[in-house]
Order: C-alpha cells, then sequence, then structure tokens
C-alpha cells in the first residue's frame, strides 16, 4: 500500500515537473522571439573609409553632453599612441563617450581610423541584464538609461559585448554608470542627429531610418566593387545595432569583435532564465515531498521496529 | 580692363558662395574667379581662401572637382542619370546641390521620405568640400592638417580645448 502510493506521487511529480517545464519553455521561446527593433528606429551608418581622424566628434561630445574637460586637448593626436591596460586602445570612459583610434594596416597606404561609442543595440544585453530596469531602447532607437535608479551593480557592463558603458569610479559617494545615449534628450528625440555626426567635417556618419542605411550601405558596396569589404557590421551582429559601420579592411582589423554571432545576448541566457521560475516553484514542493515520503518510511520502519 | 571687371564680378557673385552662377553648358577655367573665399559655413574656423587658379592647372578638367556640371564628361555618373539634363547639371555652385543644414529637422524630414536613396547619402556643403579637397590632398601628399587650410578661431578653440582653453600640463586625473 504505501509503495502504491510514493510510486504513484513520483510519478504524478514527473509528469507536472515535464509538463510545467514544456509549457514554460515553449511559451518563452514564442514571447522572446525576435524583437528586431523597432520598424521606424534611426540609425547611423559608419564609413570607415572617410574618415581622417581629427578628433572633431570627440569634441562635440564633450560639449553636447557637458562632459568634465579632457586630459589633453582633442587637437592632440598623441594619444592615438595611447595603450590602455593589456596593449588596449583608448576606451570609452566617463569623461568621453565617443572616441577615435587609429588603426595601422600592413598593406594600406594610410592608417585607418575608428570611431567608437556605444552602438544602440536593437535588443541591448545591457537593459535586459539590468536588474532595476535602468535601461529603455526608444523608438527612435537610442539605448538610455535612468540614472537616478541606478544602483551600480555594473551588470551591463559585464553583459555589453562592446565593452561600452563605463563607471563613474570618480565618484565615491554615488558611482553610476555612463554611456553615450545617442544625444537622445537634445536632439534625436527632436528628429536630430547626435553632435558628433553634424560635427563631422568629413561626414563620416550618415544619419537615417536603420532600414534605409542598410539599403544605402548595400547599395555603395554593389556600385563600388572592390572599395569595401562585402559586409556592413551591425546589421546583423548580436540582433542588428543602431550603428553600423562599413569598412575597406576586415572588421577585426579595426578592433571589431567578428565572432559574437547575430543571436542578441539575451538569447543565450533565455533558456536558462526559463528555468528559474520553474525550479523556485516546483523544486521546494517536489523535495519537501521526497524528505516528508522518505521521513514517513523511516519513521514507520522505526514505529514498526519498536513494536515488534 | 575687361577681363579685370570680369574677374572681380565673378569673385563677387562667387565669394557669397550662396548663389548660382547662370552659365551655358560649357564654360572655362578663365570664366572663374581666381580666389575664392569659401566661408559661408565658417564657424569655428576662419574662411578657406581657395586659389582656384592654382588648382585649374594641377587637373584635367572643371569636372575633376564639379562632378557634372559644366559641361564636360560627368566624374559622377550617378547623379548625371538624373540630372544631366535638369537645372542641376548647368549649376557651378556647390551649395545648389550640397545642403548648407543637411541635418536641419525639416531637411533630414524630408530625405527620409524620399525613396531615392542617393539623396539619403548625399553629403551636405561641408562634406562635400572636405571630402572633395582631402580625398585629392591625401592622394597627391597635399597638406591634410585642420589649420593647414583654414585657422581655428577662439569657437574652436573652446571647443577643442586648445589654445588658452588647453588643459594645465600635469593635472590629468580621472580613470583610464
Amino acid at each position: 500500500m504505501k509503495k502504491i502510493n510514493r510510486r504513484s506521487f513520483l510519478k504524478g511529480g514527473v509528469a507536472g515537473t515535464a509538463a510545467v517545464a514544456t509549457t514554460g519553455l515553449s511559451s518563452k521561446a514564442s514571447a522572446a522571439g525576435d524583437f528586431g527593433g523597432y520598424p521606424d528606429s534611426m540609425g547611423v551608418l559608419v564609413d570607415l573609409t572617410k574618415c581622417v581622424g581629427c578628433r572633431t566628434c570627440e569634441a562635440a561630445c564633450n560639449k553636447e553632453q557637458g562632459l568634465p574637460a579632457p586630459d589633453l586637448p582633442f587637437d592632440d593626436f598623441s594619444v592615438f599612441d595611447m595603450k590602455g591596460h593589456g596593449g588596449q586602445k583608448r576606451r570609452t570612459s566617463e569623461k568621453e563617450y565617443t572616441l577615435v583610434n587609429r588603426y595601422d594596416i600592413p598593406g594600406r597606404d594610410k592608417p585607418i581610423f575608428r570611431k567608437f561609442q556605444c552602438n544602440h543595440c536593437q535588443e541591448p544585453a545591457c537593459l535586459t541584464s539590468c536588474f532595476v530596469n535602468a535601461y529603455t531602447k526608444t523608438k527612435e532607437g537610442a539605448v538610455i538609461y535612468d540614472e537616478s535608479v541606478c544602483v551600480g551593480c555594473r551588470t551591463c557592463m559585464v553583459a555589453c559585448p562592446f565593452y561600452v558603458p563605463t563607471y563613474t569610479y570618480s565618484s565615491a559617494i554615488n558611482p553610476v554608470v555612463k554611456k553615450c545615449i545617442m544625444c537622445y534628450d537634445t536632439r534625436l528625440k527632436f528628429g536630430r542627429p547626435p553632435a558628433c555626426v553634424e560635427a563631422c567635417p568629413q561626414e563620416v556618419m550618415t544619419f537615417g531610418k536603420r532600414k534605409d542605411l542598410i539599403n544605402l550601405g548595400r547599395e555603395k558596396i554593389k556600385r563600388n566593387p572592390g572599395k569595401y569589404i562585402d559586409h556592413i557590421y551591425g546589421e546583423k551582429e548580436v540582433g542588428g545595432t543602431s550603428w553600423m559601420y562599413m569598412s575597406d579592411v576586415s572588421f577585426d582589423q579595426v578592433g571589431f569583435d567578428t565572432h559574437l554571432g547575430n543571436q542578441p545576448i539575451i538569447s543565450y541566457v533565455k533558456d536558462f532564465l526559463a528555468m528559474v521560475p520553474m525550479v523556485l516553484t516546483i523544486w521546494p514542493a517536489l523535495f519537501t515531498g521526497f524528505h516528508l515520503l522518505s521521513n514517513r518510511k523511516k519513521a514507520n520502519e522505526e514505529k514498526e521496529n519498536s513494536k515488534s | 580692363m575687361i577681363r579685370k571687371k570680369k574677374k572681380i564680378l565673378g569673385m563677387a557673385v562667387v565669394m557669397s558662395l550662396a548663389t548660382s552662377f547662370p552659365l551655358f553648358a560649357q564654360m572655362s577655367a578663365e570664366d572663374a574667379p581666381e580666389t575664392i573665399e569659401i566661408g559661408s559655413i565658417a564657424e569655428m574656423y576662419e574662411p578657406v581662401v581657395f586659389d582656384h587658379a592654382a588648382h585649374v592647372l594641377m587637373v584635367e578638367s572643371c569636372s575633376f572637382c564639379h562632378h557634372h556640371t559644366t559641361g564636360t564628361a560627368p566624374e559622377k555618373e550617378n547623379c548625371a542619370k538624373c540630372h544631366q539634363e535638369g537645372d542641376e547639371a548647368s549649376s557651378v555652385a556647390c551649395v545648389d546641390c550640397h545642403e548648407v543644414k543637411p541635418f536641419s529637422s525639416a531637411n533630414l524630414k524630408a530625405k527620409g521620405s524620399d525613396p531615392l536613396l542617393y539623396h539619403v547619402g548625399r553629403p551636405g556643403l561641408k562634406g562635400a568640400y572636405h571630402q572633395n579637397c582631402i580625398g585629392c590632398h591625401e592622394q597627391v601628399g597635399a597638406p591634410t592638417g585642420c589649420q593647414d587650410c583654414h585657422a581655428r578661431n577662439d569657437k574652436g578653440d573652446q571647443l577643442f580645448h586648445s589654445g588658452k582653453y588647453a588643459p594645465e600640463p600635469g593635472k590629468t586625473g580621472g580613470h583610464h
């Protein structure tokens, strides 16, 4: 009698768990699907072949965002030879949301420059990783954040595939995360491009609807055979980004990570995350049941032993 | 005397650069002024005094810079496909096709609803000047530094935190 009860209990438990697991997974998969971004969101197409490394974009960003004075003037080109930790090129910091790095490519008659800032992903890893929901992807395409709710956990800095968000290490009292917001507050929401785009003397960056920019990029590649690498970086990477790039040298030579894949970062963890509620709700009941059953068996055995 | 008069007239017209130059389909370099002051968009730099006569000697035809507007064979065929017969092809001023304010909300809105992709990618006046000048200067080894062509003014120094606005040397802080 005891045995039958236990077996049926286990059977029911396993079937129930499996049912929850499958329904849970399938509903999650369809819900996460592919967001693919807002249909009319804006973007920027950066033509690296045009950049001359004048750093005007950096100066314009500094002014627009009211950032602290730089350590060196923006017309000081010695910064291109600066090396950070582990010989890395310059990275964004709390004092500079965008910067330009120089790459000397063997066989290319002149160096190539690459502008670096937040790429404003279609499905941002920073946003999905933030447990206080500080981040928002606006319909215009910008990934903005609410500094006032940031608790400074820096998970977004770890989650970002491009290592963009930076931290106000200089603030002892209220350190928060800082990054490029595509000039959302002052420009983008009024239909204007970020300050760096407008300041660029070479018009390296084209501002427009993201879907138009992809078509424009493809057209440029087609019309100038041999000029560009046949790839628009950011069209598909990590689910697509609002900022996209064209180059005449392979992207890994100018500091782009070409091994990120086309899945949004969230898709690598959503299966696991779907398991979490199931584990939290089913497992306590299940294992409490196991515990009670095994204890009951033991208690009964003890009772029988004491009887005999 | 007549030639001199013509030169002065030409300079006066092109100086502003916002005025289109009434032209016949074919014109020659002699019709153009010797120097042109490019200053209509000068903001952080002094206007550029462009030695047109010196540059005329360096290139084979006017269309090398004025892509398709001077009656010579077009350098940029994509524009010419639609515009060769139109007013655009008979205009010589850069500003007639390349906007002074390409990033104004109104202009971007108009471009956004423009089904013709090339209009989205067409540079504004500032971009057109720099791409045309620097593109060639790089190839022939001519100067390419910002201040090789135009001196920066006080407003520019302020933006670049340079000159009298330069950060104090040695006072570097922050995290890198």
